[in-house]
């Protein structure tokens, strides 16, 4: 069977020049890179080597580059890290409601240990506003953070403007950039922040692994404790192949950047307007222009999201949803909540995220196959599809 | 926490028996599941007592639309008392279990029968067997109530 996959958001394949670039790290040059030998010393060389690359693509030190397993640990070291490191300083911390677990279970996990947090709202496009940034701000605030662009909806926020406000009141901003590195240009100086997370699985790297930036005189507690590894904050035996592939990877994505996001955005604005075109009552979610360019969200009505991703995969098509019967905790998506769209439209969410290598004809084929499985679906509810809120 | 569906559960998800309304049926079943926000419509045609004909209508993921047509095919022939008997889990073992966290769609079935076959008396005049819980709505799958958010 014909196999589309559209969840690139979710993860991607690694890419052959990566796994090319990875493969003696794993059986020719195998040391660990704190040993004395040859072997260690190569090692190093290549966690070096892969530093630098990072931290040139980002518009950063190589000193300021730490490796994580990914961008759960990334952003658990950065907010976690700076929460236990300036506690005396003050207790209050900035994010907003459309995170990703990985900073609002934090959050959360912080708000049990005696910290207070703002979750800030976003418009109906899933935008936070700088404003209220600034009306959060208190002198017990130590840390803001939020995300470069959503994981859900593809809506990049305003980082720079946040970072400019964040840098003249001396609070430490952190952003979750796991959706966008290798997708947009990041340039940590421009965007005014001192911490950023990333993580190699979302842009044609290896799995478990990713990286912290965190601008020189930033100031954290690691988390995990042992050896001298990455300067003291994250001990544990560099995962060579993993870092070398990442760091490989970045450079891929950024050599790319404008041809491939190119063709991302025409294959999801044609793939928009063909659902648009052939399916009624559908709603898109995110931003109209300030977006993800692989990004596209939709709700259909009276139709539940698990069942249509089931559906889809019966067709060979790979996608994901934020409906309530999907999520594990049976509460609809956060993020669609958050920007206010009704509880059963969000129920009928759908996420397709489109990569380097998706073509038009797999589009074609996937705008022949949604239309008669939304109208199965539609056919077997028994709700009507309301006018109002779409 | 596995969330694979059987092959079963797959094969009535792609190929759900029984799925549209009854014109004239003799009971309507109409269960919304509050945990997740989905919707069951269950129509029942009655002759002496037995159920002889099912359909449905469901807003759910594909274990609710499974379970729907499941419980569908499980009543036909069944007489009202030993529908009523059908429980949800004799439903998901029909289908060779569900993962634990869609038990409660399963529930949805169950409910949907019951207020179907409670209907039918009600058309009648006649008093109910069915007991359906105030907190019915709200019962949850075993297994589950671990997963509830941690919060
Ligand atoms: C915005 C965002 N942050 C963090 C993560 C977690 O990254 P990882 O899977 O590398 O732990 C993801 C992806 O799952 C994400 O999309
Ligand atoms: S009916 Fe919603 S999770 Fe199954």
């Amino acid at each position: 069977m014909r196999t589309v996959y559209l969840d690139h958001s979710a993860t991607t394949p690694v890419h052959p020049d990566v796994v090319e670039a990875m493969l003696p790290f794993f059986t020719e040059e195998y040391g660990n890179a704190s040993s004395i030998h040859r072997f260690g010393r190569n090692a190093r060389v290549a966690v070096d080597e892969a530093r630098e690359k990072v931290a040139r693509l980002l518009n950063a030190q190589d000193q300021e580059i730490y490796f994580t397993s990914g961008g759960t640990e990334g952003d658990n070291l950065a907010i976690k890290g700076v929460a236990w490191a300036l506690r005396d300083k003050g207790d209050h911390i900035i994010t907003s409601q459309i995170e990703h677990e990985a900073v609002l279970n934090t959050c959360r996990y912080l708000e049990r240990n005696g910290f207070e947090v703002n979750y800030l709202p976003v418009d109906q496009y899933g935008m936070v506003d700088p404003t209220d940034v600034r009306k959060a701000i208190t002198d017990k605030t130590i840390l803001i953070s939020v995300m470069h662009a959503n994981n859900e909806v593809g809506t990049i926020q305003p980082i720079a403007e946040i970072g400019a406000m964040a840098r003249q009141r001396e609070i430490l901003f952190h952003t979750d950039a796991v959706q966008t590195v290798g997708k947009l240009p990041v340039d940590v100086k421009a965007l005014s922040v001192d911490l950023l997370s990333m993580s190699g699985h979302k842009f044609y790297g290896p799995k478990g692994v990713g990286a912290l930036y965190m601008r020189k005189g930033a100031k954290i507690q690691p988390l995990a404790h042992g050896g001298h590894h990455e300067n003291w904050k994250r001990a544990g035996t560099e995962n060579i192949p993993g870092i070398v592939g990442m760091a490989k990877a970045m450079e891929i994505c950024y050599q790319e950047l404008d041809i491939v996001s190119k063709k991302e955005s025409q294959l999801r604005d044609a793939l928009q307007k063909g659902i648009q075109e052939t399916i009624a009552d559908v709603r898109f979610n995110g931003h109209p222009t300030q977006r993800l360019p692989g990004s596209l969200s939709a709700c259909f009505q009276a139709l539940e999201g698990e069942a249509l991703i089931l559906s889809l995969d019966l067709k060979g098509v790979a996608a994901s949803t934020g409906s309530a019967c999907s999520s594990g905790s049976l509460e609809p998506s956060h993020v669609l909540k958050a920007m206010g769209v009704p509880i059963e439209i969000a129920h009928g969410s759908a996420r397709l995220t489109l990569g380097r290598s998706n073509t038009q004809e797999e589009i074609d084929y996937v705008l022949e196959v949604l239309p008669q499985i939304v109208d199965r679906l539609r056919s077997m509810s028994p709700l009507r599809p309301s006018k109002e809120v779409c | 926490m596995s969330m694979k569906y059987s092959t079963k559960v797959m094969e009535h998800f792609a190929n759900p028996h029984n799925v549209g309304q009854i014109k004239d049926a003799d009971g309507i079943g109409y269960v919304g599941n509050p945990v997740c926000g989905d919707i069951m419509e269950l129509y029942i045609k009655v002759k002496d007592d037995v159920i002889t004909d099912a359909k449905f209508k469901t807003f759910g993921c594909g274990a609710a639309i499974a379970t729907s047509s499941m419980v569908t095919d499980m009543v036909k022939g069944k007489s009202l008392e030993e529908a009523l008997k059908i429980s949800n889990k004799a439903v998901a073992e029909a289908l060779d279990g569900l993962p634990p966290m869609k038990m409660h769609c399963s529930v949805l079935a169950e409910q949907a029968l019951h207020s179907a076959i409670d209907d039918y008396f009600k058309r009648r005049g006649l008093p109910s067997p069915v007991k359906i819980k105030p907190d019915a709505h709200l019962h949850m799958g075993e297994g589950e109530k671990a997963h509830v958010k941690e919060e």
